[in-house]
């Protein structure tokens, strides 16, 4: 039981009507029972009926099962999937704006480069990167960067697809 | 070549032909300048426009004819106020599975969002409290939103529907097309359980030796009472249902157990706690019939039955769960059979129900449990009884035993005050033939007493027996029993004569002040069908209902009678 109470981040994703107030809907279905959403994206798919949304929540597996039982259950969601544990695709984009004197600037490239990530903007004291990859990824390359004291980040939210044939 | 000649249709109008078209007969609501439109377009209409005193009367009425027909009740109010009082009904409704459509007539268009008056979100405000929801915005959605609405409101685990339409969608001229495909890619209805699931279910039943069933409400909306019925005496198996699940399996019957859980017969109880396989066929295993979930039947096996795959696992984690229609699967479950031996169980059982039978004292006070007893031998099971929630309703429960679908309506999992009047005069519409009784407290009646004059106006011959003890009862047991009896907030003083009340509407009333006048009184109200009519009868101030299981506590910490030591204050939720 102990297992069971363990939070544990999960990805979740829904492909829904594309329709006004369904995010509302679901929205609704993680806060009334008290679960908080890490991320959240909504992206138009090819098929204009449709939309697609990418969810990570953290909290105890039995109210996530719920959750998307609950979510299934909402006549706007056409499924939603669990993916955590599973082998899919993940990605996310983060656009990070660091403090960046020239003397520093070197040790931030060497980074950015580690990294695989993109100088987008340079200023004469701020510098700005766009790295993709998997989620932890950027978390690591974020670690790296508070030295330098990080001004603003924005993140995409993660992204998840299913491999071959699975649908997602 | 001649172009057909389609006459042009408002929005309203088109809505009206849809809801006629699904074989509607009574709309119950209330006007208001965005409905209108919809109003206008109701005179001249096949369907009966039913005007109620508040919205939330119109929603029970709504679900008394849901709860009397199985089909979708229909309710049509106006914006902002309007709908926003619909809400208890819907929540009642989606608590309880029933069907329903409600109609809220909203701002025009353009005004959408800019707090208009008597503006409201109301789709927004809906989300938590009904299966679905359609803010209209183009006219010609309507004919398939119509039929969705009806669509999802009854089938698969019903429930309410609400659909929002702006004034000027519903002004709007246009070439209907009846004829339109549902778009619900996302709606699918279980029907067959899974075969591997039924087979497993059939074994376990097979192999018991002290088994239950557990019937809910999902069995009486599935008519899978005589499926059941089969299961039980071929297998010989004892049945026990839950609140909502009166007249899934006849209570009358030697194998039935009547009610269980909270103010449930201690015999269902005793064998909820000594059963080694408890099936629930359409229940949700509420907290009201599971007390501490940890020590729900821990050594039984559980084998569920429900149509909602989200109910699976949600309390009670099943040996075996299987997801679809209450009859077709049990249906399927009879052809497995092999018949078991029971015979001690029965016997075990047979002695708990002589050893802990339902009681009350017959002499002192007026007692509700004594009037209850009587109408039910005079009515014989043949009456349809609603009840509201508190006391009068459980002891409702204990003593009127129900042995037919939709002849029990009352508010299971909302407990909403006020929904007993007006579900009778929903139920009476929808059966003109049947008899008609709604038991209520004196605190609920109050709440939803204006509908009298829906009653009166359209001689609806219900019979409205209030309970009136001068008390918020259920909760001054609470407080009796587990707060030291600091009264609070309880005492109903500055009741009306209800007698007096409902002769003032025009409506025949009656009073039963004694033991002695029971019969007599009962006898006079049941023979009048002139229109409705209304009998108070003055209660013992001072009961309280058992047996008790406190909320939140093992089922076998149930109590019997008053306690003799003060009783912890209870851990569960109300």
């Amino acid at each position: 039981m102990e297992k069971m109470e363990k939070n544990e981040s999960h990805a979740i994703s829904l492909l829904v009507s594309n329709k006004p107030g369904v995010l509302i809907r679901v929205a609704l279905v993680f806060g009334r029972r008290g679960y908080n959403i890490d991320s959240l994206v909504v992206s138009p798919t090819h098929d204009p009926r449709f939309s697609r949304m990418t969810i990570v929540a953290s909290g105890d597996l039995p109210t996530l099962w719920q959750i998307i039982k609950q979510l299934n259950k909402l006549v706007d969601v056409i499924h939603a999937h669990d993916h955590t544990g599973e082998i899919v695709v993940e990605r996310e984009l983060a656009l990070i704006k660091v403090k960046c004197p020239a003397d520093q600037r070197t040790e931030i490239l060497q980074i950015t480069e580690h990294f695989k990530g993109d100088t987008v903007d340079l200023t004469e004291d701020t510098i700005m990167i766009q790295v993709t990859g998997s989620s932890e990824m950027l978390d690591s390359m974020m670690v790296m960067l508070e030295k330098f004291s990080i001004i603003e980040t924005v993140r995409s939210g993660k992204l998840i697809m299913a491999r071959g044939h699975e649908s997602t | 070549m001649q172009k057909s000649k389609k006459k042009l249709k408002t929005g309203a109008d088109a809505l009206l032909e849809c809801i006629h078209k699904h074989g509607v007969k009574y709309i119950f609501g209330h006007p208001g300048g965005a409905a209108i439109p919809i109003f206008d377009a109701l005179v001249g209409s096949p369907l009966k426009f039913i005007l109620t005193r508040h919205e939330q009367g119109a929603t029970h009425m709504a679900d008394g004819v849901a709860r009397a027909t199985g089909r979708a009740g229909v309710v049509l109010v106006t914006s902002g106020p309007g709908a926003t009082n619909t809400i208890t009904g819907l929540i009642t409704s989606q608590m309880d599975s029933t069907p329903m459509v409600v109609i809220t007539g909203q701002t025009i268009t353009p005004m959408l969002g800019l707090d208009a008056f008597q503006e409201a979100d109301v789709s927004g405000i809906s989300y938590p409290v009904v299966k679905h929801s359609y803010l209209v915005k183009n006219v010609h959605d309507i004919p398939r939103i119509v039929k969705e609405a009806f669509y999802l409101a009854e089938s698969g685990r019903p429930g309410p529907v609400l659909i929002d339409i702006p004034k000027d969608i519903a002004s709007t001229l246009f070439e209907p097309n009846y004829d339109v495909a549902m778009d619900l890619p996302g709606y699918h209805v279980p029907s067959h359980g899974d075969p591997v699931a039924i087979s497993q279910a059939a074994d376990y039943l097979n192999k018991a030796r002290k088994p239950l069933l557990l019937i809910g409400h999902g069995t009486v909306i599935a008519n899978a009472g005589p499926a059941v019925r089969y299961l039980a005496e071929t297998m010989q198996i004892p049945v026990t249902n839950t609140l909502l699940g009166k007249g899934g399996f006849p209570e009358t019957h030697a194998l039935s157990l009547g009610m269980l859980g909270m103010h449930g017969t201690a015999y269902a109880n005793k064998a909820v706690v000594g059963c080694d396989l408890i099936m629930s066929i359409g229940s949700r295993w509420d907290d009201r019939i599971v007390g501490r979930l940890k020590d729900f039947c821990p050594d039984a096996i559980k084998i569920h039955v429900d149509i909602d795959p989200a109910e699976m696992g949600k309390m009670v984690v099943p040996h075996c769960s299987i997801v679809g229609d209450a009859r077709l699967v049990i249906e399927e479950l009879n052809t497995q059979l092999k018949k078991g031996d029971t015979t001690d169980w029965i016997k075990q059982i047979n002695r708990w129900k002589k050893q802990f039978p339902l009681s009350y004292k017959k002499h002192g006070g007026l007692k509700m449990q004594y009037i209850l007893d009587e109408l039910y031998q005079m009515t014989k099971g043949k009456a349809v009884i609603t009840a509201d929630v508190g006391q009068h309703q459980m002891w409702a429960a204990q003593f009127c035993k129900v042995d037919h679908r939709f002849h029990w309506i009352t508010t299971g999992g909302a407990g909403t005050m006020g929904f007993g009047m007006p579900a009778a005069i929903g139920a009476q519409m929808a059966r003109p033939d049947a008899l008609v009784v709604a038991v209520v407290g004196d605190g609920g009646f109050q709440m939803t007493l204006s509908e009298l004059a829906t009653a009166a106006v359209n001689k609806v011959p219900i019979k409205v027996l209030i309970m009136n003890n001068r008390y918020l009862g259920m909760v001054r047991q609470w407080q009796n029993l587990f707060y030291d009896d600091r009264l609070s907030g309880v005492d109903l003083e500055g009741n009306p004569d209800f007698v007096k009340l409902a002769e003032s509407y025009g409506i025949k009333g009656f009073r039963i002040k004694r033991n002695a006048e029971v019969h007599k009184v009962l006898a006079a109200a049941l023979a009048y069908r002139e229109g409705p009519c209304v009998i108070e009868a003055v209660v013992e101030k001072e009961d309280n209902v058992y047996p008790m299981i406190p909320a939140g506590a093992a089922i076998s910490e149930m109590v019997l009678g008053p306690p003799k030591k003060k009783m912890a204050k209870p851990v569960g939720s109300t």
